[in-house]
Formats: C-alpha cells, structure tokens, sequence
C-alpha cells in the first residue's frame, strides 16, 4: 500500500523587497490513499502548481513534510512518480517511441510496453515521428503515456488538458480514466474546471485564494462510469454551489471566509 | 499533408542545389581563368600558372610527401580539435549554467580570447620544448575560447522544462547529459565545430613552421626559402581540398541528421 501524506505548513517565495515575502501556501495537510483519485481546484494564483512542484520534490524549499509511504520494503524516495505538467514537455528530438521509452528500465523496453502503452493511446501510427509534427491533443496523449510508462506510485497532473478543444480534452479524460481504472495509480488532479474535477475525481480539495489552504475536503460519491455531460454530475454541482456560492472564489461562506 | 509536399520540397530543393552548383563552378572557372591570364603576362616563375600548379600538385602526390606531410597535419588538426571541443564544451557548459563560475572565469576568457595565437604557440614551445605536445597544445588553447563563448550562448537558453522532466524521472547524470542537455547544445556546438575547424588548420600550420620537421607548414616554409611558389601553391590547394572534403563530407551530414527534429 502506498499512501501519500502531505503536510505543508508554510511555502513562501523570496522577494527582492526584504519583508515582502509572498506566501503562496499554507498549513495544507492532507493524505491520500492508494489509487484515489484527488483533485485539486481553486483559483488561478491558488498556489495548486506549487503545490505539485512540491510533492513531486522539484520543489524542496518549504516548511512541512511530504510522504510517500509505502508498506513493501521499497525506499520511498526510490518511489517511481509520474507528472504530467500544463505543457507535454516532450523532448522534441525524440521520436514519440523514444520519449516514452527514455523514461523506462531496459526490461520495459525489451517487453514492448512502450508500443502497448502508446497503441492504447491511439498513437500507433506515429510512434515514429517527432513530437512537433503531431496535434497538441497527441503531444499530451504521448505525455500521458509516458507519465504512466514508468508504472508510476503516484500520477501528479497540472490541468493536463487545458487549451485543447472540449472533445479532445473529453477523449483524453475518458483515455487517462480508462489507464488509471486499470493501474489504479494513485492521481493528483489539479484543475481550476469543477465540471473536470466532478467528472474525475474521487475526491475534491478546494484551496482558497493566496496564500492557498484547504478550504473544503470534498468527497464525489458519484457513481462511475461517468460522463462530463452527465444530469448527476449536473445535480451534484448545482446543488455545491448552492450551498457555497463563492467556492470557486476559494472561499466557503458568502460573507467571511471561514475555513 | 506532408507526406504529399515532400517529394516536392525535395526535388524542389535538387533542383536549387544543382543550379546553386553551377553558379559555384562558372564562378571557380572565372578565377582560375583570371589567374591564368594574370600569370600569363606576369610571365614569372613568382606567378605560375594553374597548369604549372597543378603539374606540381600530381608531382608531390605521386613522390608521395604531399599525402604524408597532409596526414601528419590532418592528425594534429584532428587531436587539437577533438581536445578543444571537449575542453571547450566542458568549460562553456559549466560557465553557461553557474553564474558565480561565469563571473569567475569571465576574466580568463576575455585574456583568452584576445592573446595572439603566436604568443600561445611561442610560449607553449618554450614550456614544454619543441614536441608534437606542445603543438597540439598551443593550437588547443588557441581554439578552447572561441568553443567556451560558443557552448556557454547554449547553455544559457537550456530549456528547464526540460531539465525538471528528467528529474521527476530520475535519468542518472549520464543519461541528462547525452538526452536532454546535449541535443540542447547541438546547434552551438555543431557552430564551433565549422569555425573551429577553419581556425585551427591555419594555427596548425603556423606551429609547423616554428617548430616541427614535418607536416604541411614545415614543407611550406622550405618551399618558400627555395622560392618554390608552384609548390607552395599546390600543398596549399591540396590542403584546402581536404578540409572542404571534411567539412562537406562529415560536418553537414552530420549536422543535417542531428537537427532533422527540427524540420
């Protein structure tokens, strides 16, 4: 069982000003366990991108603690990740076989998961090609396959889909849903769609404005399998605004925040 | 679609490259025929013609020093080349990554960059005596700035979007330096290789001159006491052929299949 605990007290980033330190987070704590699918939504300035840099460990300068556990006598810190950033950061002078199989061991490479991986990505026609020749949808659907090409323990994923047409953006979320449903990799979703957030998640963080913290641990007991377009869906995020209007402002009650 | 424009694009581009070639040609053509004319009048033996220079050229390859002598040049131009590149790349990534080592070593770069290489070769000869080392390391030096200023422009656009993916995916150093960093600095490096190779052939004929027995410079120096100008001229052409050869040969084809990612 691997289970991640985060528990954030303080991230601020220096200023040139001396005293003008921003705080972009603060006393965030939460745990997530094996295979739940969390996301993470609040406004842009939120400090969500922060808050995976600092999961993920490329971020290192904040005070608190992140835990990847595991139970097998694995290092944690030997913990293979996969991130999937707001851009595919593909590394365009590789082939798209090459840059799923750069992030895998030489017995992967060997056993063909790399070809299986991307043929279930609908991307079997283009294994050679450079990423620069594909559409952005493909760019991320290379991404995502090299994110889950590692086998990842944890699956950490900055609004993945932003800026592609909706139906692109849908094929790509029923793709990664389908992925996830057979690994069940733990994910960490950050979106600033409640619609997205609703229609993925297992489970929805709500962070408030700067400096963000947790103002609402929400748990989405929608049945799967789930469409965007779904009247449940629908139902379950009216009825969440209705009772916290201001949410998506990262604030609970109308009149002061109060979390 | 690119499938269909290729063809096109291709032929396209023979077509360029076969009248790009006869321009090259008439042009060549219209200089040796200045030159024959020039000799003509000059009627001098400190002017020969093309024809007198050529004749010289396939003298020396069939008495077979212009091949030897060519060979040890083109040895010493490929190891003073192959230990400025690697030095140089070293040097400018590390500048080009670390401000405080740039500031460090700014300084040394500048007086690099502006010693002439005579004193270089001078110097290197009286430290370490008239050795092939001390050639290959006076032209080395010579070349090792020009590389660093080149590899640190790369370095320092080194994209870090990049270099954080293959931190989350842990690549050992080895793997990052030859998949992610070097592809990176290809263009740049690719860049100090053509100039390099121009600069450091004409060095490695100065050190021939002032201090070794052999090699294509040492030739040219006993040609010019004996004022032996065909022979001067047909070493020099020979020499020119070869390193064309080299860069149209190797350094294109090669900088053509390491950037195709970019078509």
């Amino acid at each position: 069982m691997t289970t991640l605990s985060v528990d954030i007290r303080g991230k601020t980033y220096p200023s040139r000003t001396p005293g003008a330190n921003h705080t972009a987070l603060r006393d965030i704590s939460f745990t997530v366990p094996e295979g739940q699918f969390t996301c993470i939504l609040g406004p842009s300035g939120s400090g969500k991108t922060t808050l995976l840099n600092i999961v993920s460990g490329l971020d290192r300068a904040m005070e608190g603690s992140v835990r990847l556990t595991d139970n097998g006598a694995q290092d944690p810190a030997a913990l293979p990740i996969g991130y999937m950033f707001q851009t595919p950061r593909l590394f365009p002078w590789l082939s798209v076989l090459d840059n799923v199989r750069i992030v895998m061991d030489e017995n992967g490479v060997a056993a063909g998961e790399a070809e299986n991986l991307l043929k279930a990505m609908g991307l079997e026609d283009v294994l050679q090609a450079y990423p620069n020749r594909l559409s952005g949808g493909m760019q991320r659907r290379v991404a995502l396959a090299r994110a889950f090409a590692v086998k990842p323990k944890l699956l950490l994923m900055d609004e993945p889909f932003v800026s592609l047409e909706a139906p692109v953006a849908d094929r790509l979320r029923q793709i990664l849903i389908d992925t996830w449903n057979d690994r069940r990799t733990t994910v960490l979703f950050v979106t600033h769609d409640l619609s997205e957030a609703l229609t993925l998640g297992d489970r929805v963080l709500f962070l408030s404005k700067s400096p963000g913290h947790i103002v609402l641990d929400l748990t989405v007991d929608i049945p799967r399998p789930r469409r965007p377009q779904d009247p449940e869906i629908e139902r379950f995020q009216k009825q969440l605004l209705a009772d916290y209007p201001q949410l998506l402002a990262g604030l609970l009650s109308v009149a002061r925040e109060g979390a | 679609m690119p499938a269909d424009g290729r063809p096109m694009r291709r032929a396209l581009s023979l077509l360029n490259t076969a009248s790009d070639l006869t321009l090259r040609l008439v042009s060549l053509g219209f200089f040796v025929l200045v030159w024959a004319i020039a000799a003509y009048f000059a009627h001098s033996s400190k002017l020969p013609g093309p024809w007198s220079v050529a004749n010289s050229m396939v003298d020396h390859i069939a008495a077979g020093d212009l091949p030897y002598h060519i060979g040890i040049t083109l040895a010493r131009v490929a190891a003073a080349f192959v230990i400025a590149m690697t030095i140089g790349t070293a040097i400018g990534l590390a500048m080009g990554r670390s401000r405080s080592t740039d500031i460090l070593f700014d300084g040394w770069l500048v007086l690099g960059l502006n010693v002439p290489a005579l004193v270089v070769i001078v110097l290197c000869y009286i430290w370490f005596g008239l050795t092939d080392v001390a050639a290959i390391i006076a032209v080395a030096l010579n070349k090792i700035p020009l590389v660093v200023v080149n590899v640190r422009e790369g370095a320092r656009t080194l994209d870090r979007d990049l270099q954080q993916v293959a931190e989350i995916y842990r690549f050992p150093w080895g793997k990052r330096f030859l998949k992610v960093t070097l592809p990176q600095l290809t263009p740049y490096i690719m860049a100090a290789a053509r100039n390099g190779l121009a600069i450091i052939w004409k060095i490695v004929l100065v050190v021939e001159l002032l201090g070794r027995s052999d090699g294509v410079g040492f030739q040219l120096s006993i040609y010019f006491q004996y004022f032996d100008i065909s022979s001067i001229l047909a070493y020099t052409l020979a020499f020119i052929a070869v390193v064309l050869f080299i860069e149209l040969a190797l350094l294109r084809p090669l900088e053509v299949r390491l950037t195709q990612w970019r078509l």
